[in-house]
């Protein structure tokens, strides 16, 4: 194999189990397959979809002070710009935190899910994990939520916040979905769905 | 030895080598290529790109406040010197870092790259390859202010009392960061270690 980032010739044998492989000029890793990772990824895929959708329909954030209050979901939070000419930010915003997130941990799944009950990788599920790899720099889910958090300091001492069910959601979401990005070795899984 | 110097062709994706006449990976369907084509020229317009739309993004404010009825606007830089006015050293540092140390750090390291890798000299070609993964990882994170102000757009709305809307910067300052994460992504790390050989 020829290593990602730069492009030395690397032959590869068997890796044995929990240990790692890295290129021999930059360093980079190669293969770090872990037993049970397609499992834990998988359930944690699945888990993170579940918590989304909890994240969609219950309240997030609600403020008030002296006297006023007023709330906010997360779909309010993406329509935040729809009105005028800054509304295709909130498109870009629905997909940063919601609609990309999502079709990652969908792709994921799809391609994971037959490997785990060591089936042959269902049809298309080459294309499902490329597409997953591809989003992952473009699902900022983590990134939103430490927004949250700057967004709710700036307004303490101003206002009464209370967290709805779907600020918890979306926070063990990201907690999740960084459990996914630490786990993952996309080579050792392209390996695996190589040989299947 | 390199795949290139071999004949061969890595995929950037599963690492998997293939004849150097291949044009997409027959184990993962990703697109080849030895080198990513034009990929200097290809960071220079994302980046161009990217500080265009930097300019606005802290000209124009990002936040407009509704008072009482009285408005007043925002910019990032105002954003920051607001929350050290409050006491909040820390959110501050952590805007202040996230809207303007790491954008303008990113131009900067962006084109340190680019300029070093065409211009020669001593390559180190292991700081540089730690340079751009460290660009890539953190550019995402720039987005944390667009996120801000999408928050308390949407929370801060108290009847007449209290009114936060979005500032044009918002919308610029998205473009500018999806711009920059472009450019570092248009960047193919394999030419760092080819200059490095070059040299050698």
């Amino acid at each position: 194999m020829a290593c990602p980032q730069c492009d030395l010739l690397h032959r590869v044998d068997e890796i044995s189990v929990d240990s790692t492989a890295r290129c021999a000029r930059c360093g980079t890793v190669l293969f770090t397959p872990r037993s049970g990772a397609i499992e834990r990824l998988v359930a944690l895929a699945i888990a993170s979809l579940v918590l989304m959708v909890v994240a969609l329909t219950f309240p997030f954030l609600e403020m008030s002070a002296q006297g006023f209050s007023s709330h906010a979901s997360v779909l309010d939070t993406i329509t935040a710009f729809a009105g005028g000419f800054m509304a295709p930010l909130s498109l870009a915003i629905a997909g940063f935190i919601v609609f990309l997130p999502v079709l990652r941990l969908c792709a994921m799944i799809y391609a994971l899910w037959p490997l785990i009950f060591d089936r042959p990788p269902a049809p298309g599920a080459t294309a499902a994990f490329r597409l997953a790899s591809n989003l992952k720099p473009w699902s900022m889910a983590e990134i939103f939520m430490i927004g949250v958090a700057v967004a709710l300091v700036k307004m303490v001492g101003m206002a009464t916040i209370v967290f709805g069910p779907a600020f918890w959601a979306f926070g063990f979401l990201v907690v999740f979905v960084t459990m996914i990005d630490v786990m993952m070795c996309e080579r050792t899984i392209w390996r695996i769905l190589d040989t299947r | 030895m390199t795949a290139r110097a071999a004949g061969l062709v890595g995929c950037r994706h599963c690492g998997s080598v293939w004849p150097s006449d291949a044009a997409t990976c027959d184990l993962c369907g990703g697109p080849l290529s030895s080198r990513q084509p034009n990929s200097l020229q290809r960071v220079w317009a994302w980046w161009w790109a990217g500080a265009i739309f930097y300019v606005p993004a802290n000209l124009y404010p990002m936040l407009r406040t509704d008072l009482m009825g009285r408005e007043s606007a925002d910019t990032i830089l105002g954003g920051v010197v607001e929350l050290v006015h409050h006491h909040a050293y820390f959110v501050a540092a952590v805007v202040f870092f996230a809207s303007i140390m790491i954008p303008m750090g990113k131009f900067a390291a962006i084109a340190y790259l680019a300029i070093v890798i065409r211009r020669g000299g001593q390559i180190q070609s292991h700081s540089l390859h730690l340079l751009h993964e460290v660009v890539e990882f953190i550019g995402r994170w720039s987005m944390i202010d667009v996120f801000v102000v999408a928050v308390l757009s949407a929370l801060v709305h108290l009847s007449f009392a209290v009114n936060i809307n979005p500032g044009l910067a918002a919308i610029c300052f998205a473009l500018s960061v999806v711009f920059t994460m472009l450019s570092a992504l248009s960047f193919d790390p394999r030419i760092i270690y080819d200059a490095a050989e070059v040299r050698e």
